[in-house]
Order: C-alpha cells, then sequence, then structure tokens
C-alpha cells in the first residue's frame, strides 16, 4: 500500500518554547517531502486527537507523532492496521532532560525526528499470522497437579486430553492416608478426596483420559501441535493446541541417606514408606513387626544439604507434623520426637504446628543430628539440642526420615552430549540444565533445540521471573506442580489452575495472532527471505523459545506461534533476512542513516544508543520525568530486546561517522532479567565480538560498550551517557568520518 | 454525588484491587478475551509491590514486570481501569452482580499531561503516604516517575480549593477541575475477583519493641522505601533520627507474628524480606555491622539457595532468639535489643543504630469483608470462594509476589469459569 504520511508535533508541555517547530516541520516537509506536517498546542487533546483522526479517514495511512514518550498518553494516539504510528519522544528525552532554544537541543529534536520520519517510510502495521486453531488443552500428568489442571481446563469449556503413565490416575496424592488441614481452624487432618477428583476427571465430558498412556512425540507449534500418545501398544494422534506439564515428582533417593541409618537399621524408613504405612491402617516396625510405641522424625534429611539436596522440599514439615498425629492416633501414649533445623509452616499452617506442640507425647526440638545408632532392637538417634544447649539421645522404635523431593524433569545423571573438535578430536560435553536436552524424557517434542522444556536449577523447569511464575521457555507448554517447584497439594491446585488459565489463553491469543506473553499485543512475526539463507543455523539455535525447526539441509523452518517477538533471530542474522513488518534490520539501518553527522570540525561527535524498550528506555523517560540532563549528542534506538541488535547496524553507524554506540539492556548472567532470556547474554558476546574486529581495523574497541541497566536505575542512566561522551571525546572522532 | 454513565456487561469481569494480584487476574482474564473492570481505592496501580525496592530472591526491579504489565493494560482495549475508586455495595449473585462503585474525585482529569506545572505552582505539601511520611508532596503529586496512570492527583484533604487555584491557571490543558465531586458508577458484572491485599500489621501496638516511640526502630516496609531509588532518600539507607549512615543494623524477625497477642500466624514473607533487606545494607556499606533474630528462618523451596547467600555475607550474623525488648539510648539514638541466644543460651544485650521491624501481614477482609458467601477463617483470611466471587493474593493467606501472581492467575480462570457456566446453563 502507497504510504500517505502525516507527521503531527505537538508544542505542548514546553515543546514550543524550547523548539524551533517552523524548523522541525522543515525536516519533515524539506527533507521526506511530507506533504502534511501539522503543528498542535495540545495534541493529545480532543481537538488535536480530531485532527489526526480527520486525517486518516482522509486516507492518511502513516501518521508520525512527535509528542511525548511513546509510553504516555497510548490510549489517545492508537490506531487500528493498517494505519501505522510512529512516536517521536521530543518531551522526555529532548526538551525536559535538555536546555531550551539551544543548537544542540534543536539538533537533537530534528535527528528523533529524521529518525522516526525514516522508519515510518518503511515500517508497516503488522498483519496477525492466521492458522487454523486447535484449542484442546493437553495435559500430561495425572496427579493432583494434572488432574486439576484438566478438571479447571474443561471447566472454562475447553476440550482437555489427560495423559498419564501409571494404570490409575492420582499420583502421589492416591498413596497418602490424609493431608493435613487446608481449612481452618487449620488442626485436624483432612481427608484427600482424590477417588472424589478422579471420579470427577472421568466423568467430565470434555476430559479425555488417557491412562497407562506415554507421550511418544508431539510435533508442531502452538494452536497446531500432532501429539502421538502410546497407550497399550498402540499409537494414537490428537491435536492440540496447548500444553500442561504436570509430570510431577519422586522423593530423593533413600539409598543416599545411609549416614541417617536408611539401608542399615531396618527400623530406619522414609516419610514416604510412613504414608504406606498409615494408609495399610497400622504403623509397626519393619523389623519385628511390631506396633510401635516411639518415633522419631529427622526433618531435612538429605535436604538443605550440598551434598544431597541443596534445596527446601518445602512440605516436609508439615508432612511429619501430619505423621506425628499418625502415631500419636494409633496410641495415645506414644512418644513422637521431632528433629528439626528451622521448623517451615508459613502462613496459616503455624496454627496445625501449634496444634501438634499441644499433642500429648510430641517433643519437638531444633537440633542437628550427630548419629544415628541401633541397639537392643531400637534406633538411638543423638542430637544437640540448639534450645536446651546439650547433647540428647533418644531410642525409639522407628526413625522416620523427612526425605525431600526431586523434579521428574531432573535428569538421574547429567546427559552428555560427544562433539568432535575443529582438530577432529572427540570430546564429551555435559549438557547444561538451560537446554532442551537436558531434563527426563517426558514430551518428546519434535523441536530443534531438544525434546523437553529447559530447566532451570535443581531439574525444575520453572519460570525464572519472580512476577511471571508462569513465563516458560516453550511458548505454549507450561509447567505446574511439583515437576516446576517443590509445592505442597494446596500449592499445586493453585499452580495448576493458574497453568491452565495460561494455557487456555495460549490457544486464544495465537487465534487472535498475537503473541503471548510478554508482547501480548504484538501481531507481528518474522518472515525469512529464504534465497539469501546461508544455513548458518544462529537462528536455529539462539532462538531462547525454540522457535525454528529445521530441514535436513539446516534451513530454518519458522513456527510462528511459537514466536514471542522479540526479534533476537533478527539480531543473529549475518545475512539480515529477517525481518517484521514493523522491526527489521533494513529500518533500523534507515533510522541510523537519518542521523545528520556534523563534521568533524564542528566537535559534536555523535553517539547512538541502542535501548532496551522495557527497562532501559523506560528508565530514560523517568530520568526525563526528573529532569534530569545529560549529554544531547547521543542518538536513542528503541529495541525490542537487545539480542535483537544486528551487528550490521554497528557498521552502519561507524561507517555513517558515528563516533560510538552505547547498548544498555537488562541484567545477564545467573540472576538475569532479560524478560527474552537470552537476549542481553547474547548482545553481549556479539560485541565482545565487534570489538575484537575494530581492533583488527584499529579501531579503538571502547568505542562500543555494552552496560546492563535497572529499570529503576533511572539516576544511573543519564551518568552512563556522560561518562561515554567523556570517553569518546578523549579518543577523539570516528576516522571513518573524514572518509 | 453525580453519577456516569453505568455498564452492562453481564460476562464481564470485576477486579477488586489493583495491586499485583489485582492486576494480573485482571489482565490474565483480558488476554484470555474477557471483558474486564479493574478497580483500585488509590491513585495508581501496583499495589504493594510498587514500593517494594528488589524482589527476593533475584534482586530485581519490581518496576521491571510492572512495565510490562501497564503496557500489557494500555495495549489491551478489553481492561478498563477505574482508580480512585471504591466499592460501595454488591448485590445479585453468580452471572448477575449490581455493583456500585464510589469515585473519589482526582481532580485531575484526563488531560493531564504529567507535565508537573501544578505542583510547581502548589503552595501546600502534604506528608507522602507512599513513602510512609518520611517526605512530601505537594497537595498535586505524581507518586513515583513510575506511576500508572501518568497523571496527577490533588490531595482532597490539604487542597485549598477555589481560593487557591493556582494550579487552575498553570494548568495549560484545563486538566484541573476542584469542583469534581465524588460519583457513583454502577455496573453490572458476571464475575467478581477480589484482591483487596494487605497492610502491615500495626507496629506501635508492640510496645516493647518501641515502633513510634523511637525514631531509629523502622519496619521492614519503610526500609523499603529507604532502599528505593524514588523513595524519601533516593535509595539511600539512613536512619531517621539524624540522617547517617548506620554502622549497625539489626533485623527483628516474626515482629508481631507467631505471636498469639498480635498475629498467631507466620507472615511467610518476613525472613526473606530480612534476608534480602540485609543485601540493601551490605550492598550500601559493606563494613556494617548486620544481625539478624529469629525463630525459624522460613526459606521454603528453592529461596533456600537465597538463605545460604545470605548467610555467606561477612558481616551478616543469624542470631536464634526471640526479642524481648528493645531500648533507646535517648543521647545517641541508639537501640539496644535485649534478646536470647537459644543457640548460645545465653541472654543477649546488644547495641545498634537501626532496627528494622519484621512486621507481618493483614489482610484487608480483617477489617472490611466484602457482601456475599465467602468464608473467612479467624485472621480474616478468606479461606473459601463463593459460587462467582474469587479471591485472590494475600487475603487468601500470607503470599509472596510469585504466590500473589498465580493466584490472581488462578481467579482470572475461576471467574472465567463463572461466565461459562452461566453461558451453558443457559
Amino acid at each position: 500500500m502507497a504510504k500517505k504520511l502525516g507527521v503531527y508535533i505537538c508544542g505542548g508541555c514546553g515543546i514550543a518554547d524550547a523548539l524551533d517547530m517552523d524548523k522541525l516541520c522543515g525536516v519533515a516537509a524539506k527533507e521526506f517531502k511530507v506533504e502534511n506536517c501539522k503543528t498542535h498546542p495540545f495534541l493529545c487533546g480532543a481537538e488535536g486527537a480530531k485532527l489526526i483522526a480527520q486525517d486518516i479517514k482522509d486516507g492518511t495511512n502513516t501518521v508520525v507523532i512527535a509528542a511525548c514518550s511513546p509510553r504516555a498518553k497510548m490510549d489517545v494516539f492508537s490506531y487500528d492496521a493498517p494505519v501505522y504510528m510512529e512516536r517521536v519522544n521530543l518531551r522526555e528525552h529532548v526538551i525536559w532532560v535538555h536546555p531550551p532554544k539551544d543548537e544542540d537541543t534543536q539538533m537533537l529534536a530534528e535527528d528523533y525526528l529524521r529518525m522516526g520520519l525514516a522508519k515510518a517510510q518503511k515500517a508497516e502495521a503488522p498483519e496477525p499470522f492466521s492458522e487454523t486453531i486447535d484449542k484442546t488443552i493437553l495435559v500430561v500428568g495425572g496427579g493432583i497437579a494434572g488432574m486439576t489442571s484438566a478438571l479447571e481446563a474443561a471447566e472454562a469449556g475447553y476440550n482437555v486430553c489427560l495423559v498419564e503413565k501409571e494404570l490409575a490416575l492420582g499420583g502421589w496424592m492416591a498413596k497418602l492416608h490424609k493431608q493435613y488441614p487446608k481449612h481452618p481452624p487449620y488442626r485436624e487432618l483432612e481427608d484427600t478426596g482424590v477417588d472424589a477428583k478422579i471420579k470427577q476427571v472421568e466423568g467430565n465430558p470434555k476430559i479425555k483420559v488417557l491412562t497407562g498412556a506415554e507421550i511418544e512425540k508431539i510435533e508442531g507449534a502452538p494452536g497446531m501441535y500432532n501429539v502421538s500418545v502410546k497407550q497399550k501398544g498402540a499409537s494414537t494422534s490428537l491435536k492440540v493446541g496447548s500444553i500442561v506439564q504436570a509430570t510431577g515428582f519422586k522423593p530423593y533417593d533413600p539409598g543416599k541417606l545411609e549416614y541417617l541409618g536408611y539401608g542399615k537399621y531396618k527400623d530406619v524408613i522414609t516419610n514416604v514408606q510412613m504414608e504406606e504405612m498409615a494408609q495399610k491402617g497400622k504403623i509397626t516396625r519393619p523389623s519385628d513387626g511390631k506396633e510401635v510405641t516411639s518415633v522419631a522424625f529427622i526433618q531435612c534429611a538429605g535436604q538443605r544439604d550440598p551434598a544431597h539436596l541443596p534445596y527446601c522440599s518445602a512440605f516436609c514439615c508439615m508432612a511429619s507434623l501430619k505423621q506425628a498425629l499418625y502415631v500419636t492416633g494409633q496410641n495415645p501414649d506414644a512418644q513422637v520426637y521431632i528433629f528439626y533445623k528451622d521448623m517451615r509452616t508459613p502462613g496459616q499452617y503455624e496454627d496445625f504446628y501449634k496444634r501438634v506442640q499441644e499433642e500429648p507425647g510430641v517433643f519437638l526440638a531444633k537440633s542437628d543430628v550427630k548419629n544415628i545408632s541401633e541397639e537392643g532392637g531400637k534406633v538411638t538417634v543423638e542430637v544437640y539440642d540448639v534450645l536446651l544447649g546439650e547433647d540428647i539421645a533418644v531410642s525409639v522404635d522407628l526413625l522416620v526420615l523427612a526425605a525431600g523431593i526431586v523434579s521428574n524433569s531432573m535428569p538421574e545423571a547429567t546427559p552428555t552430549v560427544e562433539m568432535v573438535t575443529a582438530e577432529g578430536e572427540k570430546r564429551v560435553t555435559e549438557i547444561a540444565p538451560d537446554s532442551g536436552r537436558y531434563a527426563t524424557s517426558a514430551l518428546h517434542l519434535q523441536y530443534r533445540q531438544g525434546p523437553e522444556l529447559p530447566t532451570l536449577k535443581y531439574g525444575f523447569p520453572d519460570s525464572h521471573f519472580i512476577c511471571f511464575p508462569y513465563e516458560t521457555r516453550r511458548t505454549g507448554i507450561y509447567a505446574a506442580g511439583c515437576v516446576r517447584q517443590p509445592e505442597d497439594i494446596a500449592a499445586s491446585m493453585d499452580d495448576a489452575a493458574g497453568a491452565a488459565l495460561k494455557a487456555i489463553q495460549c490457544v486464544e491469543q495465537t487465534a487472535r495472532g498475537q503473541a503471548v506473553h510478554p508482547r501480548t499485543w504484538d501481531r507481528s512475526y518474522p518472515s525469512l527471505f529464504m534465497q539469501r539463507c546461508t544455513q548458518c543455523k544462529r537462528c536455529t539455535e539462539e532462538c531462547p523459545f525454540g522457535m525454528y525447526n529445521e530441514d535436513d539441509k539446516f534451513n530454518p523452518l519458522p513456527n510462528p506461534t511459537r514466536c514471542r517477538r522479540c526479534a533476537i533471530c533478527m539480531g543473529s542474522c549475518p545475512e539480515r533476512i529477517i525481518s517484521f513488518k514493523d522491526y527489521s534490520v533494513d529500518i533500523i539501518s534507515s533510522m541510523l542513516k537519518a542521523i545528520e553527522v556534523p563534521e568533524p570540525d564542528e566537535e559534536k561527535p555523535r553517539v547512538v544508543a541502542f535501548l532496551c524498550e522495557n527497562d532501559a528506555y523506560p528508565a530514560l523517560d523517568m530520568a526525563g520525568i526528573n529532569r534530569i540532563s545529560y549529554n544531547p549528542w547521543i542518538r536513542v534506538i528503541p529495541v525490542r530486546c537487545l539480542g535483537s541488535v544486528n551487528i550490521v547496524w554497528i557498521a552502519d553507524s561507524l561507517s555513517k561517522g558515528i563516533d560510538g554506540i552505547l547498548m544498555i539492556g537488562c541484567k545477564r548472567g545467573d540472576d538475569y532479567t532479560c524478560h527474552f532470556v537470552k537476549g542481553s547474554e547474547l548482545a553481549n558476546t556479539r560485541m565482545g565480538k565487534v570489538q575484537e574486529t575494530l581492533q583488527r581495523l584499529v579501531l579503538e574497541s571502547e568505542r562500543i560498550r555494552v552496560e546492563e541497566l535497572s529499570i529503576s536505575e533511572f539516576r544511573k542512566l543519564p551518568q552512563i551517557f556522560d561518562e561515554f561522551m567523556e570517553t569518546i571525546k578523549r579518543i577523539g572522532p570516528n576516522p571513518y568520518k573524514e572518509m | 454525588m453525580g453519577n456516569i454513565e453505568s455498564i452492562n456487561a453481564p460476562n464481564g469481569i470485576l477486579v477488586i484491587g489493583g495491586g499485583m494480584s489485582g492486576m494480573t487476574a485482571a489482565i490474565e482474564a483480558a488476554e484470555v478475551g474477557y471483558e474486564v473492570f479493574l478497580i483500585e481505592e488509590s491513585p495508581y496501580l501496583g499495589g504493594r509491590v510498587a514500593k517494594v525496592n528488589k524482589y527476593f530472591p533475584k534482586l530485581c526491579a519490581p518496576y521491571c514486570g510492572l512495565e510490562i504489565n501497564f503496557r500489557r493494560i494500555k495495549t489491551n482495549p478489553r481492561i478498563k481501569v477505574f482508580t480512585l475508586a471504591q466499592v460501595e455495595n454488591i448485590s445479585g449473585k453468580e452471572g448477575d452482580y449490581d455493583v456500585t462503585v464510589k469515585l473519589t474525585p482526582r481532580l485531575v482529569n484526563d488531560n493531564c499531561t504529567a507535565c508537573n506545572k501544578c505542583a510547581e505552582v502548589c503552595p501546600v505539601e502534604r506528608p507522602n503516604d507512599f513513602n510512609f511520611g518520611l517526605d512530601k508532596t505537594k497537595a498535586a503529586y505524581l507518586n513515583s516517575p513510575m506511576a500508572f496512570p501518568l497523571k496527577y492527583v490533588i490531595d482532597t484533604k490539604v487542597c485549598l480549593g477555589a481560593e487557591c487555584a493556582k494550579c487552575v491557571a498553570a494548568c495549560q490543558y484545563q486538566a484541573i477541575d476542584l469542583g469534581m465531586t465524588a460519583q457513583s458508577l454502577h455496573m453490572k458484572v458476571g464475575s467478581i475477583v477480589l484482591a483487596t491485599g494487605w497492610k502491615p500489621y500495626d507496629a506501635t501496638k508492640l510496645d516493647n519493641l518501641g515502633y513510634g516511640k523511637y525514631p531509629n526502630v523502622i519496619t521492614n516496609v519503610i526500609m523499603e522505601r529507604l532502599a528505593a531509588v524514588d523513595g524519601p532518600t533516593q535509595g539511600k539507607i539512613l536512619r531517621p533520627s539524624d540522617g547517617k549512615e548506620v554502622k549497625s543494623i539489626a533485623f527483628v524477625q516474626c515482629a508481631g507474628s507467631r505471636d498469639q497477642n498480635h498475629l498467631p500466624y507466620c507472615s511467610g514473607v518476613c525472613c526473606m524480606g530480612s534476608l534480602k533487606q540485609s543485601t540493601y545494607v551490605k550492598d550500601q556499606s559493606p563494613e556494617t555491622k548486620v544481625s539478624i533474630f529469629y525463630i525459624d528462618i522460613r526459606a521454603l523451596g528453592i529461596l533456600e539457595d537465597f538463605f545460604q547467600r545470605v548467610q555467606k555475607i561477612e558481616g551478616v550474623t543469624l542470631v536464634r532468639g526471640k526479642v524481648a525488648k528493645i531500648e533507646e539510648d535517648p543521647a545517641t539514638k541508639n537501640l539496644t535489643i535485649h534478646a536470647e541466644d537459644t543457640a548460645a543460651g545465653e541472654k543477649i544485650k546488644e547495641s545498634f543504630e537501626m532496627v528494622v521491624l519484621a512486621t507481618g501481614i493483614v489482610p484487608m477482609t480483617a477489617e472490611v469483608k466484602i457482601p456475599g458467601n465467602l468464608v473467612y477463617d479467624n485472621y480474616g483470611f478468606v479461606a473459601a470462594d463463593a459460587p462467582g466471587v474469587y479471591a485472590a493474593g494475600c487475603i487468601r493467606r500470607p503470599a509472596d509476589v510469585s504466590t500473589s501472581v498465580q493466584d490472581g492467575t488462578r481467579a482470572a480462570l475461576k471467574a472465567i469459569q463463572s461466565i461459562v457456566r452461566r453461558g451453558t446453563n443457559g
């Protein structure tokens, strides 16, 4: 469609007082031949909005609004496709932070307008990806989390297929005698209600239950997965839209708890065995089958221990308190000892802790375990009692180890891969947890980046983000329950309901052609100009979400509904063949080329700063709101993610005569805050390589700097700008300027 | 009181509370495709998390996620946000609720561009409640540069009104209307998410710990503001009595929590909160001595890693013992903590320059309950949802940020199911 541009420059909030508005209009009219350039003293007011709306009615299809930050007044300046809108930030990034009626301020404003116009000339409003979408939800795992996800999704009106590898539903919950209190006054044990739950699932007409079944493979992408399930030797295929993985946990291998007597003494058991006995009806000593009159519990058995499980399994304190009541319930005269490190009974569970403290015969002690032995048919537990400040020893009929849980995604042993080095040498490398090839098989995804969800520490395929616990590295696949993190039944059920919502939301967003979190408004998706692809595999390897598959010739095969629109693939592509309608290598290159670079003798160096649009860019807005001034020679370009920065932009900038390049993104490393996981890290790696190249070209590597910045560091950002400008002044102008 | 146009959305969802849980519920439901009305009592969204400096255990900034959420709201036509809005009445039943919402006048309309001219000319100051009164704002103010909506508000309690009207003259955009009055908004909605959040336990009730009496005894929520870059000290942790950096600081865990005389339950997040805050102190001045007095450290799940990490920081001491009493030296304003170190089995008497009380979480539903069949426990937490009304966040039980978000997501689903159920049942 032919572009018909309208440029609207707001004079409000001091813009008209600080800038020469006629000269700004001149940039649009003379340099970009825009016929329709209007100024208005209050563009976001009713009259201004009407002005733009009328032009759109009259055929304007590309609107450039030079006013406040694109983050402000989004409700006023919002236009449906096919109208494309570009915002130029003259307020927060220009007049609020630079002196009025000043040459540099004016030059900055004009450059921003040029950049905005250059972008608007090339960018188009995206048309959503459309495909026939299947909205069935697949739930893998039929324990309490899986059953809950299935029911919750079904009750919201969606068809569900629930696949469980055991012959019956219920998972670990079915192996519990009782559950600890979930209802006020949080004092009495409760039935698990698992049978009713199973009936509910099996009786729900929207849920297809496949037990004794395993996933053979999952092909495709959100909204269009093809799933093969193997059941009784036969394969069934299903079409589903999104997936909840609720494959649960396994108890920590008690064989590793010999130091606490397990395996050495018959009357040392785990909390899981204790449940089994209680469920069967009688708590007895394995050694002689006699009913127990004294029981000790050791908390954190093989937990919070770097030699075993470094983490806490979250529910063992409550579980042992519950099991203590099994014992006193069976024999009111029984003695129970619970030896703990920290009693972890959060929230209202504290009431149950108090209830058990009141129970005659139950003795709780914060203690360090010193020795376990067996003598005269009894197990002797020696501990240092922290409260009493002395060593104590008890001899009991039975010792229960409160052992922890391991995610079913955690592999038995770290998987390895054999690689051949450039010298032809074979080398075995361990696979990292954040790879799709690390976790134990459950989903068998036919993805270029591996068959399973990448995991965080300890094998949990958890979200990395505090504020987005359902963030996932594989679009449309959400983990819930103990596979994701240690949690009890109540928490698993909440978790599973949330995961069901996310699975539903994914198919609905996908059906509308919109991305899922975090860019949920985004309807763009990448298109590839395959004629120029060199099969370098960078896009297929670097996408943090496994969007691309590959054919046997290593051509990338995009799956748009897996795409999260971060454009990291666009940043990775040396051939610049990956583009979005409103964000491409060419569009940003055009913006760079639009910057006016003064002659070296003017002594006005120019720096381009690529800013992550979620954190660094808003931080710069906030510097504006706080009127914190900084060097006016810097030109900011917001990017979807620092990982989307293509190194050709660096080359374009340098050949254009730009003196320095700043890239400011989110934190990388273990505690990364990059919402596209790898973007910030990839940018840093790529720039490291660029810096090496610069050195080879006898250009100062300091001309390029990558910085990490949190959104709240808006006072630090102007300092980064100023310090970088000092560096550029010190090393002098870019020698390419004169060529 | 005037009425504004009423809303008729029998398939819509009302979310009460614009903090983390409520905001999440609203966004998640809207992204499924439902129409959502989000009402928030204060002038801005974000609730308690907007006042938090960093989240545990990643030590990342809350506004990073809030920025995404605000953008999701701004770009989603299915969400309508009402700030300064309070529920006055709810009647009806699942699928057919009649809700009356009172809209407190902001005195600033949608024309506001957040240019700050009104605040520049405003002659009146008020204690800044966003910063727990540690600094002041003008009567016309924006609570944070990161605020959403990015729109000023005028505090009617201190505004001099039409006699002054300096702001009216200063505003070029007719954004200020000092004659604005409270309005009633009537809406019909299908289901409701209740996410009214929590407030810190009133630390002045802890007589023995000196809060309110001694300026250098602060609470954990105040500590967040002291450490925040948009806080009263621009992020420098300075003690209130003299504005000096502290060389020693104590954290008192379970201040009013796990205590029959105050909050019998555990507030779930305070252990992690204090471990986190000890890193704030250490990052600013590594030589400052930090002591954490605790009963049990409750770092559940993989949060245990963070506990281990803090224990390794030099100069952070964990003392197992309940603090019995805090006294102030009137000359230095330093504080003496009396506690029993149960690990060493001896009485402790130790002086600190500042003390942070890890006060607990009180659900808003302890005081204000909405009409309907929700079941509450003895503490005022919601123990069971009612058909059509679903609770989320800290009104269900003390919860950290992740749990609150999960909860909000769950509540969105419940509210959707309620609407679907009605649809299928006719």
